[in-house]
């Protein structure tokens, strides 16, 4: 958090805006455009048309509960079924949010613009978010924000709609392998936008809590992994600190 | 609310009952919860102890997500031995701190474990 308030006031939100987009040439952009493929032909193979798949990722946003929202649908489950399904995948949106939401503002940003831009923040452009804004003057971080975060939605409409099209015989391997770009690219990006301990120890406990969870089969996992584990990282950040 | 993907709107949506239910089911579902956070995020200060609590929970969110994909994966993934997609996680995770915290190097050192790895593996 070093960047002051009107380094550069000479540039303007346009600029700014402009400056973002180029983002989506940056490893993360490409990564999630990679992971998007994926999406397009699980869409196919489960029996969407390709307006459906394109609306979803325009209008949902989040990966994993675009997964959850097919599966659902493929199994044919009622209209509430599947709100509770995809709900409980997005749950974790809220504190991510709420975590953004006080890097980007200014004292005068009217709420609608933070409601309105909150919708693209999902795990790519809020890791991202972590790794690029705070080196930033503050006034800069909405429309650069803005910038990525409007051409990497646009871009992976696009993917949907290619790799639906395209969906056809990929080797297994070559699959899997687009599969583990995801998981490691937030490993990493995580490790490295971590700036205080709690953050650090989030990510390992949540590494094994997530999984541990799971295999225990005791139902809402990720959300348990988050609130325990995250109140655990913040206790032991907060006991490291206070010792020398 | 017992209506399908399929049957949700027939008779006055038409062709537009299945983006019905994506809105309801799939936009409406996620977007209230970034709705939530924008309420939730005006009210934290910049360094308060909530927001490094909430950061913490976010995190850990994202890690579980994470060791998840790695564990236990759907779609191809799944089909590559898990001691493999292990194997790629650990190294790759080291070679981004050995190169370092270079994300791109950490992402192909991971692939590179995990397809040489297969090709080489017997069965």
């Amino acid at each position: 958090m070093s960047a002051q308030q009107g380094d550069e006031p000479q540039i303007s939100p346009l600029v700014w805006f402009a400056r973002g987009t180029l983002g989506i040439t940056s490893a993360p952009a490409l990564i999630l455009m990679v992971t998007f493929i994926g999406f397009g032909v699980l869409c196919r193979e489960s029996g969407l048309t390709l307006g459906q798949a394109v609306f979803m990722t325009a209008f949902i946003w989040a990966l994993p509960s675009q997964v959850v929202l097919v599966g659902s649908i493929a199994s044919g489950a009622s209209l509430l079924v599947t709100w509770i399904a995809v709900a409980l995948s997005a749950v974790r949106l809220t504190p991510m949010v709420a975590a953004w939401v006080p890097m980007v503002r200014q004292p005068d940003t009217p709420r609608w613009r933070l409601l309105a831009l909150s919708h693209f923040v999902a795990i790519t452009a809020w890791v991202w978010s972590f790794l690029k804004l705070p080196t930033l003057p503050r006034s800069a971080r909405i429309p650069y924000f803005a910038g990525f975060a409007v051409i990497l939605s646009i871009c992976n409409i696009a993917v949907t709609a290619i790799s639906f099209l395209l969906a056809g015989a990929l080797p297994v391997q070559a699959a899997a392998a687009l599969f583990l770009l995801t998981p490691i690219y937030f490993l990493t990006a995580l490790s490295a936008a971590a700036r205080i301990p709690a953050e650090r120890y989030a990510l390992a406990i949540g590494l094994v809590l997530g999984p541990l969870l799971h295999w225990l089969d005791i139902g809402l996992d990720l959300l348990w992994a988050g609130l325990g584990g995250g109140t655990l990282a913040w206790l032991a950040g907060r006991i490291t600190r206070r010792e020398p | 609310m017992t209506a399908t993907f399929q049957t949700l709107g027939q008779g006055w949506a038409g062709d537009f009952g299945p983006y019905l239910f994506i809105l309801l089911a799939g936009f409406l579902a996620t977007d209230i919860w970034r709705w939530l956070g924008v309420l939730i995020g005006n009210r934290l200060h910049d360094d308060s102890e909530l927001l490094n609590w909430v950061k913490a929970v976010a995190t850990a969110l994202i890690a579980g997500v994470i060791g998840k994909l790695i564990l236990f994966p759907t779609g191809a993934l799944a089909a590559a031995p898990v001691v493999l997609r292990l194997a790629a996680a650990v190294l790759g995770w080291a070679a981004f701190m050995a190169a370092r915290k270079n994300v791109l190097v950490g992402v192909v050192a991971a692939e590179l474990v995990l397809i040489i790895g297969w090709l080489v593996l017997p069965g």
